[in-house]
């Protein structure tokens, strides 16, 4: 079983704290709705027929699922020097905890005002909690909770999703 | 299946069973999963870096395309104005090409709140076999009658 260091005061500092404040890098929009709906095979008339939509939901929305997919930074873009990643959170703790390996095992979401096409997303991330050590089949690391939050361009709040992390050391 | 009807409250008993669904998961479909969700990170693309990095079998389906495919499956079975309060899924295991997924579910509780919204609370399962890969509790709120619709509920009116 691999040994874990205490948790740095830097790291326990970070709990409670908001953290990366961020607007979407792109707006909203029904290419990637239309693949979301198509990866799961979701026939919700909502989402593929626009009668439909401006009968029940007012106009096209997303799916209340895809609210992260908005906050995904490109793969490369000629604006970043490194590779962007989604939930930096995360891969701090990861990195600051020198824990290598990851998953996520819970997750909730509480869905607000629907997400429209041509909104333009805002969100922050905050570390609720750290574990002590853990040891599950993976390795041996810690769980962490984290909180992101999102609001649309009008200030409204269009969802939060809490995720619990494992981060962890196999062997 | 697509349908523009939508069950109403007063046919939703606690107890009731959802349509079972079920995939057999291909590599394709972890990708599209992947790409859909804008994730680029390599277990979800890349088999050697899946075996050697994370420990497991092969790439694997990730979580925001998991919580798709519950999204799917609930609206499947409340039509068009099933509207989607609150999602909670716990992974216990992941889904790997080559496996038949299945989701499972059913109603767990009838209700209505404070603001006279109709809720179904849900209990569904993600499965491999007899193996639950996932454990979703779900709260979807669905109309009262043929007039109501979840989706103009704002402000105070939505307190999911």
């Amino acid at each position: 079983m691999a040994n874990l260091e205490p948790i740095p005061a830097h790291v326990e500092a970070w709990v409670g704290e908001k953290r990366y404040p961020e607007e979407g890098e792109f707006d909203v929009e029904r290419g990637y709705i239309f693949s979301s709906c198509a990866s799961v095979q979701n026939g919700n008339p909502i989402f593929w027929d626009e009668k439909v939509a401006n009968e029940i939901t007012d106009g096209p929305i997303a799916p209340p699922s895809m609210i992260s997919v908005w906050f995904r930074p490109h793969f490369w873009a000629p604006y970043r020097e490194e590779e962007g990643k989604p939930m930096q959170t995360h891969f701090d703790l990861k990195e600051h905890l020198g824990l290598p390996e990851a998953i996520m095992s819970d997750n909730t979401i509480t869905f607000g005002v629907p997400v429209r096409v041509g909104d333009r997303l805002k969100t922050h991330q905050v570390i609720r909690s750290i574990s002590d050590p853990k040891t599950t089949k993976l390795g041996t690391g810690r769980f962490w909770v984290i909180e992101i939050v999102y609001e649309n361009q009008n200030g409204e709040h269009v969802g939060t999703e809490s995720y619990t992390g494992f981060g962890y050391k196999r062997g | 299946m697509a349908t523009t009807e939508s069950i109403t409250l007063g046919k939703v008993e606690k107890g009731a069973k959802l349509p079972e669904w079920s995939l057999d998961v291909s590599v394709t479909d972890v990708v599209l999963g992947a790409l859909a969700t804008r994730d680029w990170r390599p277990m979800h693309h890349d088999k050697d870096f899946a075996q050697e990095r994370n420990g497991v079998r092969h790439i694997f389906v990730n979580t925001p395309h998991n919580a798709a495919y519950f999204e799917k499956f609930i609206t499947d079975w409340t039509g068009p104005k099933g509207r989607l309060g609150k999602i909670k899924f716990r992974m216990k295991d992941s889904v790997f090409p080559g496996d038949t997924m299945t989701m499972i579910g059913e109603v767990s509780d009838v209700r209505t709140d404070d603001q006279g919204c109709g809720w179904a609370d849900l209990e569904i399962q993600m499965k491999v076999g007899e193996n639950v890969t996932t454990f979703c509790s779900a709260s979807v709120a669905i109309p009262t009658d043929d007039n109501d619709n979840p989706w103009k509920r704002k402000g105070g009116d939505w307190q999911p």
